[in-house]
């Protein structure tokens, strides 16, 4: 025992054995430096170009395509901090998408309400609000919910709103809510096509930096913490369940926001908005890109639907059959999706120990 | 008044009595070590102690309140700490974001949203990877670490939240003997603020390190002690010759 002790005192004062250096704390930064932000930012950027310059390279039937598929990346993205960076198996993901589409088609047809200042809020209001709800009953018990549980909850969830949906004569049945007016600003109206894109653009560049931001944060590194092992940051004293409904209802919100601009952009919303087959398509849009990256699943989105589009056209009978082909060789031979061609393990989980003293010392390390 | 007091302690999986009346005190600044053969129930009583098991009766006390119903994020809390028998660090993350995560899991959401933390924890995260001597590898992935390592980092991240009680499961399982001597050293400086409960196999670092020791055999405490009574103790070098 007093061996140990005196052990104790020479930890205390000695400089440490193996970096023998007495206070590392100073030089250790210098690490982060070479950790290495290079490839994220430059396909972030390439696909920030692409999408800017579309409208001015495609036909118009081809932008209203396009601005349908940056919708749909928005969407993705909510799917994607749900499950990416959370670890929750939302496979009822179209719910709040299409609850806010339908809620705002509504709007519409009885309240006349067609004004983007309202719309937008109202959408991502209900998407909100519907996250809240089930993710407080699916995620907020005593002891965490299982990783069945929640899939199978969303699911459900998911599958009773499109029955509910296709049953309820108000909805409009099976066929949904048809002729939405346009969307307008004071007395303009945005209707298809290049200006419809710039502004889904801009608000896709928006919420992605705001996305971006938070996984970035400390919240970030709880919420990977969540992803990897739920049961230990519990014993750090993590509210675990509480964290999985913050980011639950986050990706709620940014789905609702998505599906009011569907639904305006579409000119109709129909059941399955909000049933099984978005939930599930949003979840290839995701595994396909990669997921717990924002980029990949921008990435997924636009290949899936891209080569959707043109396997449609130009192989009508089995264009399916192949997708489906694709899209498991993806999920077998690449679980981290396609980004992960290009991107490290290093760099798609990154580091959150850069803070503003770290980052300078860093800097004054570096060469 | 000690710190941790655990009283009938049973714990009843299917048909097999893991812990029949278990008992487990442990005082202030007191490093307490839980020893017995294999399937006594060291384990199984450590994890009704952290939360990770519900006892099916019995009753645990922390700093005098009844925490038996308590969660894991609960005891953590207030002021109780695990370091599970298998490691559990988090593999893809670097060392230096190990500490991070255990060191902000008390700030509250509105700072770890806004990063207002980091630059504050930054010297403290850095404090532990030096005392664990990890500081040089602070911005490897934790699973490029060796076992012994990951251990280290394991008990730092445990520490992180300046604990009153500190639960290690196996702390030196798979080590060297050189790693053994090395994690005692470790663990020597925290007696200052904190207890410390440890099953461990090896009996030599349990005897180097501990105050006292709680002896199961078949789920049931056999003796309890400080070092000297329980290593006169005939009861115990029986069962331990028995199944030696």
């Amino acid at each position: 025992m007093g061996g140990a002790s005196e052990a104790v005192a020479r930890v205390g004062e000695e400089p440490d054995v193996v970096t023998g250096e007495s206070a590392p704390a100073a030089r250790a930064p210098a690490g982060q430096a070479s950790a290495g932000w290079k490839v994220l930012p430059i396909v972030e950027g390439l696909v920030l170009l692409i999408a800017l310059v579309l409208p001015w390279v495609l036909q118009d039937y081809l932008t209203v395509f396009a601005t349908r598929v940056v919708i749909l990346a928005l969407f993705a993205l909510s799917f994607d901090l749900v499950w990416g960076y959370a670890g929750i198996m939302s496979f009822g993901q179209a719910l709040f998408f299409g609850a806010a589409g339908y809620g705002v088609a509504l709007m519409a047809r009885d309240l006349n309400v067609t004004s983007i200042l309202l719309i937008l809020p109202a959408g991502t209001l209900i998407g909100l609000t519907a996250a809240l709800l089930l993710g407080g009953f699916l995620l907020l018990g005593r002891y965490p919910s299982s990783v069945i549980f929640v899939s199978l909850g969303t699911l459900t969830g998911s599958y009773a709103a499109d029955r509910l949906a296709r049953g309820w004569y108000y909805l409009g049945g099976q066929n949904g809510i048809p002729s939405i007016p346009p969307l307008t600003l004071g007395s303009y109206e945005f209707e298809e096509g290049p200006v419809y894109y710039y502004m889904v653009l801009g608000i896709l560049v928006v919420v992605y930096l705001l996305c971006r931001f938070l996984v970035r944060s400390q919240f970030g590194l709880a919420l990977a913490g969540l992803r990897e092992n739920e049961q230990r940051i519990a014993f750090f004293g993590y509210k675990a369940q509480h964290l999985k409904a913050i980011i639950f209802a986050v990706g709620g919100t940014i789905a609702g926001l998505a599906g009011s601009l569907y639904a305006f952009h579409e000119g109709f919303v129909w059941p399955n908005m909000l049933g099984v087959v978005f939930s599930t398509q949003v979840v290839l849009y995701v595994l396909f890109g990669g997921s717990g990256t924002l980029i990949g699943a921008v990435i997924g989105t636009v290949i899936i639907e891209g080569v959707s589009f043109w396997l449609s056209d130009n192989y009508r009978d089995v264009w399916p059959i192949i997708l489906g082909v694709l899209l498991l060789l993806v999920i077998m031979f690449r679980p981290l999706g396609l980004i992960s061609f290009v991107l490290g393990e290093r760099e798609r989980v990154g580091s959150f120990g850069k803070g503003p003293k770290a980052s300078k010392e860093a800097g004054n390390a570096a060469p | 008044m000690p710190l941790l007091e655990a009283q009938g302690i049973s714990k009843v999986f299917g048909k097999l009595t893991a812990l029949d009346g278990a008992a487990l005190t442990v005082g202030e600044n007191e490093f307490h070590g839980l020893i017995g053969p294999n399937g006594s129930g060291k384990s199984t009583l450590m994890k009704c102690v952290a939360g990770a098991e519900v006892p099916t009766t019995g009753k645990v006390s922390f700093i005098n309140t009844d925490i038996t119903a308590f969660t894991p994020t609960e005891r953590a809390r207030a002021g109780m700490s695990l370091k599970f028998q298998i490691t559990s660090v988090l593999p893809t993350l670097t060392l230096y974001d190990n500490i991070l995560l255990a060191l902000q899991a008390h700030c509250s959401l509105f700072d770890l949203v806004l990063s207002r933390t980091r630059r504050k924890l930054h010297d403290q995260v850095m404090t532990m990877l030096t005392q664990f001597r990890l500081a040089d590898r602070a911005h490897d992935a934790a699973a490029a670490l060796s076992h012994g390592q990951q251990q280290w980092l394991e008990i730092a991240m445990a520490l992180a939240g300046k604990p009153r009680l500190l639960l290690l499961d196996e702390p030196t399982g798979g080590m060297s003997l050189e790693e053994r001597r090395v994690t005692g050293e470790l663990l020597q400086p925290i007696k200052q603020h904190c207890s410390l409960v440890i099953v461990e196999h090896d009996l030599d670092f349990i005897r180097d390190i501990c105050d006292r020791l709680t002896v199961l055999d078949q789920g049931k405490v056999l003796a309890s002690g400080t070092v000297a009574e329980i290593q006169a103790n005939k009861n115990v070098q029986e069962i331990y010759l028995r199944r030696a």
